[in-house]
């Protein structure tokens, strides 16, 4: 199914105020780049259920969950695959600055699990309903989210003060 | 002949929490797992990351494009050659650059001879975690001599920093070609009599088959890709399937598990696919090799590349996995954002479930049989 198709079924089925946009990203006449679908994040967790188990979608692998920071909002990002259909869907659900935080997927790829805390780690989205929301790669101590732009590193001094 | 393993029996002892790791030799690196043991079984087994962490995606986003190569080959340190190209391919798309056909044959030349040095590295040292010395020497005096080749392409033995943004960095020599072609005809001999001393030895079997069994809904569901996800039988390689550069054009098989020492998806399957890739990668070479065009060897590739406002999503099949580069331009010099998907990250993640109520020893062959390089875990 064409990226497009998807994003048609996929308001055929929740309806506009799930499913907000299909965006193709850069230049469309100089060659391909990757498409995406704009979800509600209310709507996260039924949408990717119905990606994953209907017929036409089969979309049983999660491949990456990445954190986006922009001006205005942070995104998270889902790539998945279907390994039987060979096909892919790109999507993305938007959440405020001041309180980012979108539903968890674990309980339908449990591959999400390590996904949504390295992204809680660096990025400091906050997934809701996942099992044990911890730092991955930083030790639990560490302060703030690196992959902020506005992140400052912290001072020998300061590390010492918290222990690391 | 089926073999069921030995069913431990519970200890009415007392739980204790044992640290495996970071300095374990049989955990590949930085690793370390967290082990609730009851006498010898472990009740839990919960994986504690991060000591190599160097975060990565910062640096990538501090940097143009062209300098964050080196960056790359730190990652999958064994098979750097495969995410320079994967890196170089995700640039190329976001930019539109195309690199001519001599640079991809040569990228398939030196990403197939690095899969089977990096395989011979999961093989050797998943033989010595598991008491067999010998393998290792064999497997390291082969690896040595595959890095001949490269070393004579690229000047590293490690990390090469060879593939670049439009091509590849220095042209074939001659010289590589014909030290391959003696080394291709004297491996597969080699393979044939390291699976009479290793993958058929009754020890060796005994320790791996029937172990840590996944199967291919669980393997998908977990995110497992490369060898661990061809094990369990799912019939899936990038190369073929999503047929990048010039693999549509070769004749090659993917082998997957098929559970002949024991069930689909146990530890000796994953060995096993490796061993077979490693006869698949001769094959591919034996072609490369045979149909190398002339040609440039690099496109003209801006000296500062502004790529346009987009994104991307790249992925290869490397030797551990598939390795994806997810980039996103602003058109500025720099990515806004890249983000790397590790493959023996997420390959990691599946350890937890895999090793509840197993033997000490057996966890040790489970985690063998994942092959992990511990710069890509943490990167």
């Amino acid at each position: 199914m064409e990226h497009l198709e998807l994003f048609n079924l996929l308001r055929e089925t929740f309806g506009e105020d799930a499913v907000i946009e299909h965006v193709v990203s850069g230049d469309e006449a100089k060659g391909f780049r990757d498409p995406y679908i704009v979800l509600k994040p209310e709507s996260l967790v039924n949408v990717c259920r119905f990606l994953k188990d209907d017929e036409r979608c089969q979309f049983k692998m999660l491949h990456c969950i990445s954190g986006v920071e922009w001006p205005e909002h942070f995104e998270s990002v889902y790539h998945l695959f279907s390994i039987s259909l060979k096909q892919r869907a790109i999507l993305k659900v938007r959440t405020s600055k001041e309180n980012p935080s979108v539903p968890s997927v674990t309980s339908i790829w449990p591959a999400a699990d390590w996904h949504e805390r390295e992204t809680f780690d660096l990025m400091g989205i906050v997934y809701e309903g996942h099992p044990d929301l911890k730092r991955i790669l930083l030790p639990d101590e560490w302060e703030g989210h690196p992959l902020r732009k506005d992140y400052v590193m912290p001072t020998h001094e300061r590390l010492r003060e918290i222990g690391l | 002949m089926p073999m069921t393993p030995a069913q431990p029996k519970p200890l009415q002892g007392e739980p204790m929490v044992i640290y495996m790791g970071p300095q374990h030799p049989s955990t590949h690196g930085v690793l370390q797992v967290e082990l609730h043991t009851d006498g010898e079984i472990v009740n839990r087994a919960i994986p504690r990351i991060g000591f190599l962490h160097r975060c990565k995606e910062k640096i990538g986003e501090s940097i143009p494009y062209d300098q964050y190569v080196p960056y790359t080959d730190r990652m999958d340190y064994l098979a750097a050659m495969n995410t320079n190209w994967v890196w170089a391919s995700a640039v190329e798309k976001l930019a539109d650059i195309e690199s001519p056909e001599r640079a991809e044959y040569i990228r398939v030349f030196v990403a197939e001879l690095n899969r089977i040095a990096s395989h011979l590295v999961a093989i050797a040292t998943y033989g010595l975690d598991l008491g067999a010395w010998t393998p290792l020497l064999h497997c390291f005096r082969e690896r040595e001599m595959a890095l001949d080749m490269l070393e004579d392409l690229s000047g590293g033995r490690l990390c090469f920093g060879y593939v670049r943004i439009g091509g590849v960095a220095n042209d074939m020599t001659p010289r590589a070609i014909e030290m391959t072609r003696a080394y291709i005809k004297q491996l597969r001999p080699k393979l044939d009599s390291l699976n009479e001393l290793l993958t058929f030895n009754h020890i060796f079997v005994r320790r791996t088959a029937d172990l840590a069994v996944v199967s291919a809904d669980e393997a998908i569901a977990h995110g497992l890709t490369g060898p661990m996800l061809r094990a369990s039988g799912v019939d899936w390689d990038l190369r073929r399937d999503e047929a990048y550069s010039i693999y549509p054009k070769l004749e090659f098989d993917v082998p997957i598990g098929t559970g002949i020492k024991g069930q689909v998806g146990d530890n000796w399957d994953r060995y096993w696919v490796r061993m077979q890739e490693m006869y698949e990668s001769i094959r591919i070479l034996e072609q490369v090799i045979d149909g190398m065009p002339e040609g440039e060897f690099r496109a003209k590739v801006p000296a500062v590349l502004r790529p346009p406002k987009a994104e991307v999503y790249v992925r290869q099949d490397c030797p551990r996995g598939e390795v994806a580069f997810y980039l996103i331009s602003d058109g500025s010099k720099q990515p806004y954002r890249m983000k790397v998907r590790g493959p023996s990250f997420c390959n990691l993640c599946i350890l937890e479930t895999l090793t509840k109520d197993m033997l000490i020893a057996d966890l040790v062959s489970t985690m063998g049989s994942f092959d992990l390089v511990m710069g890509e875990v943490d990167r």
